[in-house]
């Protein structure tokens, strides 16, 4: 639909003004929720991300693709708890335990957010037994840690073994990224997975939800 | 501010140009071409028939100083401006006349063929951050005696692009000078579009050949730009101290630059070199020298203080494989070269001493050509001041990757280098096949070729430039020209 794909390509030109009109258009027009999320926001998302992987554009273009995304799911966020959508799942991220490091982690949840996850950001500083409640509280089947010094990485380890102890594993699986680490260091710590950037954590979280591109 | 780097004081230039000077006029040039000679004899310079050789007068240097240009513009095949040759304005273009190819399917060298030639021209198109071309390659599969203008035949048929040339007999000239006649449709739209140099390399010490001081006055005679371009050898065909090299290389190049301005006043002539250090161990000219880049470079300044344009062989490397010598060595050249503003840098695409050429390299180089571009632009305040409102805009938001600020000068101010560089992080970079430079060059080549544009020629020129080199071609028995796909 044509109004759909012009809130698609209003989101690759990081253009939030045209993308609030589409998505107003769209819900006037009766549309239901979840296709305005899908063939709309999620598509123009979508091909962002691509974009973004082939260096045909960059991260500023990615961020603000991201706020025309938040434009329009800001008007559509009333109709999609109205007709209960579901988002293709979520996702509780945070920097860890004596870390205030949060460009990376918030670069993740951008591009999941834009990939159509649910994201629960918890912010920096943020305590093993934090992660573990929200994730069983909101029903998050994925904890995406971030960490930029060395000294801070080991928490992550106990973000891990505080999932083990209290039996939620494989449920809840612990992902891990920030630049000091490595695949090495998540495997030593028990963590399901590493991801290098934010289209890698994109990847991830989707192969891990089983979600189709 | 531009950077520039300058290896001469004030006083040292001038004693080497003197002394260039009073080499010319008292010891004389060797000049293999009757012609010259009595254009210069007509001229008041002094003959001796005995030794061969030619004494040039100060005021015939003066003259030609006087009269040669300070700067001049060349124009692409579709007559837009390209080039402009000046000032500190940096320009590249591929290192020319290699006999070899580096031939990356087998990792070997080999003789060019036409096919290589013309996947070169097309490669060049696309190459951002070299404005000319040049005859990189010399066809092994034409008769040697038309090589050097059915090359020039191939770029002008593959690319827009200036072209860097040069002629290997006097008979070529002719074909030559038709075939860039032909674009540009008369030989005074050709003089006041130019569309290619000619390049002319004195010999060591002090002598001109037959066919190199042919070449001079014929590109005179119609105002084709030519790049006089001396050679000496520190330590083997010229002194091996830098400034005794650079005081035999003035003179040499005064010596072209008199020949050509009294031929044709006005000629544009840029000053040249390709001048190097001889390596006594292994008995070659390494380009990749830093003995080497400072005759370059320092000539670069000899060259503007007398007032001319410059170019100088740089920016190529001695390695034979693209690997860490060739990227060190070409990096550092076309660094130096940048920054002392030599107007002309031929070197991109060369390994193994000015002998072969590939076509990884120049995708190569080009990034190198294209960091070196943004370096030589400087540090300049762009809405920089005053700069509180920046930094309360990046305190309230903790960065500034959207700002507007970011949005209007980030591809201005940062260069972001082709998929040649790698800047993925190890684990990406990892995922994504773990390439190695010479991977992702040949890759990138085959991308660029696959995206080639053919020229804007029309039919009727391409059918005329092809007649002509047809006709060149079966004067020495060849009755078809190669065939490319």
């Amino acid at each position: 639909m044509k109004l759909l794909e012009e809130l698609a390509q209003s989101l690759e030109r990081g253009d939030s003004q045209a993308a609030a009109d589409s998505t107003r258009g769209a819900i006037e027009l009766g549309l239901p929720a979840q296709r305005i999320l899908d063939d709309g926001l999620i598509a123009g998302m979508a091909v962002v991300g691509r974009r973004f992987k082939a260096h045909e554009i960059f991260l500023p273009d990615v961020l603000l693709a991201a706020k025309a995304m938040y434009a329009g799911l800001a008007l559509l966020k009333p109709l999609m708890i109205e007709q209960a959508v579901a988002t293709q799942g979520k996702v509780v991220i945070g920097t860890v335990q004596g870390d205030l490091h949060d460009i990376g982690k918030n670069l993740v949840g951008i591009m999941l957010e834009g990939a159509g996850f649910e994201v629960l950001d918890l912010g920096t500083d943020v305590a093993p037994e934090t992660f573990v409640d929200t994730a069983v509280r909101e029903g998050a089947r994925i904890i995406g840690l971030s960490a930029l010094l060395t000294t801070t990485m080991p928490v992550m380890r106990k973000v891990v073994e505080a999932v083990e102890k209290r039996g939620l594993r494989p449920e809840i699986r612990v992902i891990v990224g920030g630049a000091p680490l490595s695949a090495a260091y998540a495997a030593e710590i028990g963590a399901s997975a590493y991801c290098f950037d934010g289209i890698s954590a994109v990847e991830t979280v989707r192969e891990m939800l089983g979600v189709e591109r | 501010m531009r950077p520039i780097l300058r290896l001469l004081d004030g006083e040292l230039r001038e004693r080497i140009i003197s002394e260039g000077r009073d080499l010319v006029c008292n010891l004389g040039v060797e000049i293999h071409n009757q012609r010259a000679v009595s254009l210069l004899v007509d001229h008041g310079a002094r003959f001796d028939a005995a030794r061969g050789r030619v004494f040039l007068t100060q005021e015939s240097i003066d003259t030609a100083l006087a009269s040669a240009a300070g700067s001049f513009t060349l124009y692409d095949s579709h007559g837009d401006d390209a080039v402009h040759l000046g000032g500190d304005a940096v320009n590249f273009v591929p290192g020319s006349s290699a006999i070899a190819i580096l031939d990356s399917a087998t990792g070997e060298s080999r003789s060019p063929t036409s096919a290589d030639y013309v996947r070169y021209a097309r490669l060049c198109s696309a190459m951002r951050h070299i404005a000319s071309q040049s005859t990189a390659m010399v066809p092994s599969d034409v008769h040697e005696r038309i090589s050097d203008s059915y090359r020039l035949y191939l770029s002008l048929m593959t690319c827009e692009k200036p072209v860097i040339t040069g002629t290997f007999s006097s008979e070529a000239f002719a074909i030559m000078r038709d075939l860039l006649v032909t674009i540009r449709g008369s030989r005074e739209a050709l003089a006041g579009k130019p569309l290619a140099v000619f390049t002319c390399c004195p010999l060591s010490p002090l002598k001109w050949s037959d066919v190199t001081s042919q070449n001079l006055l014929d590109c005179a005679a119609h105002s084709i730009p030519v790049e006089i371009v001396p050679m000496p050898l520190a330590g083997f065909t010229a002194p091996v101290t830098l400034v005794g090299t650079l005081v035999q290389h003035t003179a040499e190049a005064l010596s072209g630059l008199v020949m050509s301005q009294l031929a044709n006043p006005g000629t544009p002539v840029l000053y040249g070199g390709s001048s190097a250090v001889f390596d006594v161990r292994y008995e070659t000219t390494p380009m990749g020298d830093v003995g080497t880049m400072m005759i370059a470079c320092a000539c670069n300044e000899i060259g503007k203080a007398l007032g001319l344009p410059t170019q100088a062989y740089i920016g190529l490397s001695d390695a034979k494989l693209l690997d860490a010598q060739a990227g060190l060595e070409s990096s550092m050249g076309a660094t130096l070269a940048a920054l002392s503003g030599i107007n002309s840098i031929s070197g991109p695409g060369m390994l193994d001493f000015e002998s072969c050429f590939s076509l990884e390299k120049l995708v190569l180089d080009n990034e190198i050509c294209g960091m070196t571009g943004r370096l030589v632009d400087g540090v300049v305040a762009k809405e920089d001041f005053p700069s509180r409102r920046r930094f309360e805009e990046l305190l309230a938001e903790q960065h500034l990757l959207i700002s507007d600020h970011t949005r209007r000068y980030l591809r201005e101010e940062i260069y972001f280098p082709g998929p040649t560089i790698n800047r993925a992080n190890l684990a990406r970079w990892a995922e994504e096949g773990s390439s190695t430079l010479g991977a992702r060059a040949a890759a990138e080549v085959v991308r660029l070729l696959g995206e080639y544009e053919p020229t804007r020629l029309d039919h009727d020129t391409r059918q005329e430039l092809k007649a002509r080199m047809e006709r060149a071609a079966a004067a020495h028995g060849m009755d078809r020209l190669p065939v490319i796909e």
